[in-house]
């Protein structure tokens, strides 16, 4: 059986022909139970995999998955829970990371702040995780930093967010604001000679970052204008009074980073009030194909929409992973950016110990730098030296059914900058 | 404070008091490691607010659904101390403006606020931290207790001010640090928190305030003021006839609770590390009542363990169950509201006790006196 030559780890990264044999692998799954096993007496000895005390065994290692299971969150959060599922799983298939099964430990943060920075501690101090998956939205992940930096963990951190930090201890799977942003502006002043914006977001750090960034771009680089700059509360559903704003300023492009349920008030105000979405452009960065499940395909069709990854996106590796995706979780589940960059984490935290021929933090973190992940479904990512991912941009155009048919995409990986000169 | 025929602590008080200081301050520190020990110091920071509602809410009948504003206000307080003693020019030098907080500088804005400035003094801190929100407590109480607002009306007003709070803090992002609130916090006047050492010693300083709170809570409790709280909340009226000014001595059990809520809030910030607008609203708000309901609403020490066996079934369910906790936390809430609809106190009280008199009677020993238990 294939899986028992793959089970020897090392040296081998996950390149295409290794995934074609492990997914068919997979339906052999119990088979296979006898393969960590086997991988076990071909890992390195403990002793020298982990030298800090991390929950390690000969046979297994203990990581963390972080995520809000209950709460408002959960709708966003559990895309990212079942891709890092998922890529433990065919991880574990192939033998593990260095001969050692993962072994799962999940928290719930219950959307709540708080809880995160409690359940993080609880991982890295009571279970001795050696990698936690996990964290959506940026205040989780400003909750947890301290404490990941404080006992010295490591995590994986999907989303796609406002950059302004680096830290040694996350490593950023999602891409930093400027990567999103400036090559969709770009594409659209290029494509369609927009040059007047309307930006409007909910109220907080991102989508403010975000629109400094697009507003920076779009006066200094496109020598275009802005002609209106809004932002509601989370949550807010109530956006007639901007539509009109909207309506009256005729913007080439409404520039959205509205977030969660708003987004749903949002396009059907918007579709109510009669801008139609296949006239008026509207780019968002902050709607991907889960947000589409609530708002509707027809709601929103016509839209642009700037992320790294689509559901549709045309790949070997894609179409593996959406294949063994929907296998695991059903035929009706939607994958959009955040998950993809979710199922990255596993992954590339393997590819690094693999590397570092060690599990420890430090070796890990400073291994990190340098990392390809050539079975990406995004098509292929490395981890720059400031811990976040190159990775291109891509522009899709929404469709009735939910999905994006991708128009766009940058001949090159885009470099990420958590701190751009000029924008700040 | 004012005594009276009744001692101070009565035989049974005195019991519960040395069990309740022996459970926190020997029990808990030798049986739980430090991350276990760390969370029982965030509950019991909780149980301050619930402390005050027994004041409040139990003997004052005033029911406050917005007591996470105190506690967030004495917590923000804190916080931003911290805060800016984390944000030396050193530390900030990647932003435009070093040596402001971070989240000031990403929302552009370029010097310190002048309501910041206070803050640089540990000693005004710590004045402030129950200053600010007893000032706020008594405008709130003052506006609310004179014009006769009492009962429901009172409690959705108080929701009301948790709300628009929350909403403050969030939209002012660049002065407060809006949704993500102030993290990233790391010295007390130079001396660390986050160490294990540290947080130890934080935790024996919470329980002895704790317990120091209690003790001023208990002698309001058996003053003359607790007895016409008692009157107030059962027949407010006849109170006012017989000429007392109940406004002020309803403001004065809010701003009680308000003090009681700011030093839990304090303490929750040095514990945990950062403050968020997540404890203003009106959910933690109204969880903060749950805890003085499951403990017993008239139970000063009830206060305290229904906040612990809340707060404690709370981590427990959702660390075994992470996708179905809520439920379970759910169904304890209902268990205990239709089987002991005075709570845990009341289930010592009414079950326990006679229990344990009908047993020591049996014994040939006389049973237990229960003065001073009775409170209604």
């Amino acid at each position: 059986m294939s899986g028992e030559k793959d089970s020897r780890p090392r040296a081998e990264g996950p390149d295409s022909s290794l995934r074609r044999r492990l997914l068919m692998g997979m339906a052999a799954l119990p088979a296979m139970a006898a393969a960590p096993r086997l991988a076990a007496a071909a890992g390195p000895a403990t002793a020298a995999v982990n030298t800090t005390g991390l929950a390690i065994t000969d046979s297994e290692v203990t990581v963390g998955i972080l995520h809000s299971v209950t709460g408002t969150m959960a709708i966003s959060e559990t895309g990212s829970i079942q891709a890092e599922k998922l890529a433990i799983e065919q991880i574990n298939a192939m033998g593990g990371v260095l001969g050692r099964r993962i072994k799962v430990i999940q928290e719930d943060g219950g959307s709540d702040w708080p809880t995160f920075a409690e359940k993080a501690k609880k991982l890295l101090v009571n279970d001795k995780c050696a990698a936690v998956f996990g964290c959506w939205t940026s205040a989780s992940r400003k909750a947890v930093l301290p404490v990941f930096e404080q006992y010295n963990g490591m995590l994986y951190y999907p989303t796609f967010y406002e950059g302004l930090e680096q830290s040694k201890n996350v490593i950023y799977t999602g891409q930093e604001a400027t990567q999103q942003i400036l090559a969709g502006l770009n594409w659209i002043n290029k494509e369609r000679g927009s040059k007047s914006f309307f930006l409007i977001g909910s109220d907080y750090i991102w989508p403010r970052t975000s629109n400094k960034i697009a507003r920076k771009h779009i006066e200094a680089v496109l020598k275009g204008r802005v002609v209106g700059e809004e932002y509601f509360p989370l949550g807010h559903t109530q956006f007639n009074s901007v539509i009109n704003k909207i309506k009256l300023s005729k913007p080439d492009v409404i520039f959205a980073d509205v977030v969660g349920g708003s987004n749903v008030a949002f396009y059907k105000q918007l579709k109510a009030a009669g801008v139609d979405l296949s006239r008026q452009a509207l780019m968002t960065i902050s709607v991907t194909e889960d947000e589409i499940d609530g708002i509707g395909g027809e709601n929103i069709a016509g839209a642009f929409a700037c992320m790294k990854y689509f559901q549709s996106l045309q790949n070997e590796n894609n179409t593996r992973f959406v294949e063994a995706f929907h296998r695991m979780w059903g035929p009706k589940t939607v994958i959009g950016d955040v998950t993809q960059a979710a199922y990255l984490g596993p992954w590339l935290w393997k590819l690094t110990a693999e590397k570092a021929e060690s599990f420890d933090v430090d070796k890990i973190a400073a291994a990190s730098a340098g990392i390809e992940f050539k079975g990406a479904p995004e098509g292929y990512v490395r981890i720059h030296p400031n811990h976040h991912l190159w990775s291109k941009t891509r522009v899709g155009r929404a469709r009735t059914d939910g999905q994006f048919d991708v128009i766009y995409e940058t001949a090159e990986l885009m470099e990420p900058d958590p701190f751009p000169k000029g924008y700040q | 404070m004012m005594q009276n025929d009744n001692p101070f602590l009565t035989r049974l008080d005195w019991l519960s008091l040395a069990l309740l200081a022996a459970l926190l301050l020997v029990a808990f520190p030798l049986g739980l490691d430090t991350f276990r020990l760390n969370l029982v110091g965030k509950y019991l920071t909780y149980a301050f607010v619930a402390l005050g509602l027994v004041i409040c809410w139990g003997y004052g009948g005033i029911l406050s659904l917005g007591q996470g504003l105190f506690f967030g206000l004495g917590g923000y307080c804190m916080a931003m101390f911290l805060k800016l003693e984390a944000s030396t020019v050193e530390n900030t030098k990647i932003q435009s403006t070093p040596g402001i907080p971070d989240f000031m500088d990403w929302n552009q804005i370029t010097a310190l606020p002048w309501f910041w400035q206070p803050f640089h003094s540990l000693a005004l801190t710590l004045l402030l931290v129950v200053a600010v929100p007893v000032a706020f407590a008594l405008l709130v109480g003052a506006a609310m207790f004179k014009r006769r607002v009492s009962g429901v009306y009172f409690a959705i007003i108080t929701q009301a001010i948790a709300a628009i709070m929350t909403i403050l803090i969030v939209g002012q992002q660049g002065y407060t640090g809006g949704i993500n609130g102030i993290t990233d916090l790391r010295t007390l006047a130079g001396w660390d928190i986050r160490t294990d050492g540290a947080k130890l010693l934080l935790y024996f300083v919470n329980a002895a305030l704790l317990i120091g709170c209690i003790l001023v809570a208990q002698s309001v409790r058996r003053s003359k003021l607790g007895r016409i709280l008692v009157a107030m909340r059962d027949k407010e009226d006849r109170v006012r006839f017989s000429g007392y000014a109940v406004a002020s001595f309803k403001i004065f059990a809010f701003c009680l609770a308000a003090g009681f809520s700011a030093i839990g809030g304090a303490m929750f910030t040095l514990q945990v590390g950062f403050m968020s607008p997540s404890f203003v609203g009106i959910t933690p708000s109204i969880e903060m009542v749950i805890y003085a309901a499951v403990g017993g609403r008239t139970s000063l020490f009830g206060a305290v363990y229904g906040t612990l066996l809340v707060n404690g079934a709370k981590t427990a369910f959702s660390e075994s169950f992470p996708e179905l906790w809520l439920f379970g936390l759910g169904a304890l809430f209902i268990a205990v509201v239709l089987a002991f609809p005075d709570g845990l106190a009341g289930l010592v009280r009414n079950r326990l006790l006679p229990w344990a008199g009908r047993m020591l009677a049996r014994g040939g020993k006389p049973a237990p006196v229960r003065p001073g238990m009775v409170t209604k």
